[in-house]
C-alpha cells in the first residue's frame, strides 16, 4: 500500500482513498482490499474501472516510472462555453491535468513507453492535450527505440474541442505508424470503455491488441445504433467477447494476469 | 471574409445538407474524364456509399474516391445515404494503394453525416476500418486531396480526410459531432442544434482560421458548375505543387500538418 499511496500523492496529490462499492452487487470493500483485488470486486467478480494510477501500481516494476507532459493542461481552443469549468471539475474529480497519463517505465525490467487513460477525467475524452500527450509519448518511444504499451478507456473525441478533437485521431494516427515503421511494438490494452474515435483510431492500430472482459468495446454507440435503426441490440453487443469472435482483438486477459502477459509479449518481442 | 458573415453556421449546416447540393458523382461527371469506376473492397463487398475508380483531371490521370448519396429514394437507400459502411473505406483503401502504385494522385471527396451506425457495421469493423485508413493514408506515397463539398461529418469523414492538403466548399462543415448529437448530449435537445453548430465552429472559415483547411471554394453567387470549375483549378494547380515533392517530403509535410493541430 505505501507503493501507491507514493503514487496516488506523485500522481494526483491525494493518496488518501474511501472504500470503494461494488455498482454490480452493493458489496463496499476497503481500498487495500480493493487494490489487492485488481480492483474486481471480491465477492461478484465485477471489474471496477481502473484509475491510471492503480493500473500504473499493478502493472510497472517498483519506482521506475517517469511521467512525462505531467503539466500540459487543456485551454479552451474554440471557446466552447462552459468548458473551462468542465475541465476544472474535473481535475478536481480526478486530481489529474488531463485524461492520460504518459511515461517510461519497467515492466519485468523491459523498458517501454506507457500510455494510460483514466475515465475519472470526462471520461478519458480526447482533446487536443490527450493528443499531443500521447502522441508525443510514441514519438519519444520512437526515438528512444521502446515498445509501447497503452491502456486505453475512452468516450471518444471530446467535443468541446470540436474539429481540434477530431484531427487528434489523425495526428495520433501518425505518429504510431512512425513508431511501427521503426520495427517497434505497440500493444493495445483496451478495457471499458472504448468507443468512438478513440476505436476508429489508435486503439485499433497495436500490433497486439488484448481485451479486459466485458470491456464495452466499439464504434457508434449503442442508443445511436437503436435509434438509427429501429433494431434490438443483441446481447453482448460490442462487448470484449464479441470483439473476440469477429476477429477484432487478439486475445481476452483477466486483469490479475494482464502484467504476467504483457511482460511475456514484451520479452518475446526485445531485440535478440 | 463579407461573404462568410452572410450565413450563420447552422444555415451552413442545412445548405451542406441539402438534398439538392450536388454530392461525389456532380463532381466526378463534370471535372473527371474517361472515368472507370471500380468497385469492392475484395474482402466481403460493394459498398456504394462510396463511388471509386480512376479518370483525367485534364491530361492528368488521378483516383477519385467519393462519397455519394444518390438522388432517387431508391438510389439513397442503396446508399445508405451517403453513411459509408467498412467495405466502403476498405475499397477506398484498396484503390488509394493501387494509386500510390502507380504514382497517381488520390482526390476524396467528402460529404456525409457520418460513417454508417448498425449492428452489421459494428461486426464488420467499423472502427478497425476508419483507423486503418487513418494510419495507412498518413504513410501514402503519393498526393492526396481532400475536398469537403458538403456535411463532413466526424471519424466516417476523416477516414477520407488524411491528406496534403483540404479544400471546403463555403458551404461546407467539417465537424467532431452533428450540432443535433452535441445539443442532445449537452442540453437533452437537439433543437438547439443552431447554437450547438454556433459553439462548433464548424464553417469553412473557422476551419480555414485553424489551419485545418488551405483553402475555402466561394459559393456565394455562383453556380454549381461555376463552383466546379474553380474546384477544378485548385485542384490542377495543388497536383501541380505536391507532384514535385519527393514522396519523403510530402510524407513529412503530411506528418507535420497534422502534427501542429493542437500542439
Amino acid at each position: 500500500m505505501s507503493g501507491i499511496k507514493d503514487l496516488f500523492n506523485n500522481l494526483t496529490g491525494k493518496a488518501e482513498q474511501p472504500p470503494r462499492t461494488c455498482k454490480q452487487c452493493g458489496t463496499e470493500i476497503a481500498y487495500a482490499d480493493y487494490v489487492a483485488n485488481h480492483c474486481i470486486c471480491p465477492q461478484c467478480g465485477a471489474y471496477f474501472r481502473m484509475r491510471a494510477v492503480e493500473r500504473l501500481d499493478e502493472t510497472v516494476d517498483r519506482g521506475t516510472f517517469q511521467e512525462i507532459d505531467k503539466k500540459l493542461k487543456s485551454k479552451n481552443p474554440i471557446n466552447f462555453p462552459d468548458y473551462a469549468e468542465k475541465l476544472e471539475k474535473a481535475e478536481k474529480a480526478s486530481g489529474l491535468n488531463e485524461g492520460v497519463v504518459c511515461g517510461t517505465a519497467k515492466i519485468s525490467g523491459v523498458d517501454c513507453g506507457l500510455f494510460i487513460m483514466d475515465s475519472a477525467f470526462m471520461m478519458g475524452s480526447m482533446g487536443t492535450v490527450v493528443g499531443e500527450k500521447i502522441t508525443r509519448l510514441f514519438e519519444k518511444a520512437t526515438a528512444l527505440k521502446l515498445p509501447v504499451i497503452g491502456f486505453i478507456t475512452s468516450g471518444g473525441a471530446r467535443m468541446q474541442e470540436g474539429i481540434f478533437s477530431l484531427m487528434q485521431m489523425a495526428k495520433v494516427s501518425g505518429a504510431v505508424k512512425r513508431h511501427s515503421e521503426a520495427g517497434l511494438l505497440y500493444i493495445a490494452v483496451l478495457t471499458d470503455p472504448t468507443t468512438g474515435g478513440i476505436t476508429a483510431s489508435f486503439a485499433m492500430q497495436g500490433d497486439i491488441i488484448i481485451a479486459e472482459p466485458k470491456a464495452l468495446i466499439g464504434f457508434a454507440g449503442q442508443r445511436v445504433i437503436e435509434q438509427t435503426t429501429g433494431e434490438k441490440l443483441p446481447a453482448g453487443f460490442q462487448r470484449a467477447e464479441f470483439q473476440l469472435e469477429h476477429g477484432f482483438v487478439d486475445l481476452i486477459e483477466e486483469r490479475p494476469r494482464m502484467t504476467y502477459t504483457l511482460s511475456k509479449l514484451l520479452k518475446l518481442h526485445q531485440p535478440a | 471574409m463579407a461573404i462568410a458573415d452572410v450565413k450563420t453556421a447552422y444555415e451552413r449546416v442545412q445548405a451542406a445538407r441539402n438534398g439538392k447540393r450536388p454530392m461525389g458523382s456532380y463532381y466526378i461527371e463534370h471535372m473527371i474524364d474517361d472515368f472507370v469506376e471500380l468497385h469492392g473492397d475484395r474482402r466481403f463487398g460493394d459498398d456504394a456509399a462510396i463511388v471509386a475508380g480512376v479518370g483525367y483531371l485534364n491530361r492528368i490521370p488521378v483516383t477519385v474516391i467519393a462519397m455519394e448519396r444518390g438522388d432517387t429514394i431508391e438510389d439513397r437507400m442503396k446508399r445508405n445515404f451517403g453513411c459509408p459502411e467498412p467495405e466502403g473505406y476498405r475499397k477506398a483503401l484498396r484503390l488509394m494503394k493501387e494509386a500510390e502504385k502507380f504514382h497517381r494522385p488520390v482526390i476524396c471527396f467528402i460529404g456525409s453525416s457520418g460513417a454508417y451506425c448498425g449492428i452489421e457495421a459494428e461486426k464488420r469493423g467499423q472502427g478497425l476500418a476508419i483507423a486503418e485508413n487513418l494510419y495507412e493514408m498518413m504513410g501514402l506515397k503519393t498526393p492526396v486531396i481532400s475536398v469537403v463539398v458538403g456535411e463532413g461529418g466526424s471519424g466516417g469523414a476523416l477516414a477520407l480526410g488524411v491528406c496534403d492538403t483540404a479544400i471546403m466548399l463555403e458551404n461546407a462543415v467539417y465537424s467532431v459531432i452533428s450540432p443535433e448529437g452535441c445539443a442532445s448530449i449537452l442540453w437533452k435537445d437537439a433543437s438547439k442544434a443552431p447554437e450547438a453548430a454556433a459553439h462548433l465552429k464548424l464553417t469553412s472559415y473557422d476551419l480555414l482560421k485553424f489551419d485545418v483547411v488551405e483553402k475555402v471554394i466561394p459559393e456565394a453567387g455562383k453556380t454549381d458548375r461555376e463552383i466546379c470549375s474553380a474546384l477544378k483549378a485548385v485542384l490542377l494547380t495543388e497536383i501541380g505543387r505536391l507532384s514535385q515533392m519527393s514522396p519523403e517530403a510530402l510524407l513529412d509535410h503530411r506528418y507535420e500538418k497534422f502534427r501542429k493541430i493542437g500542439g
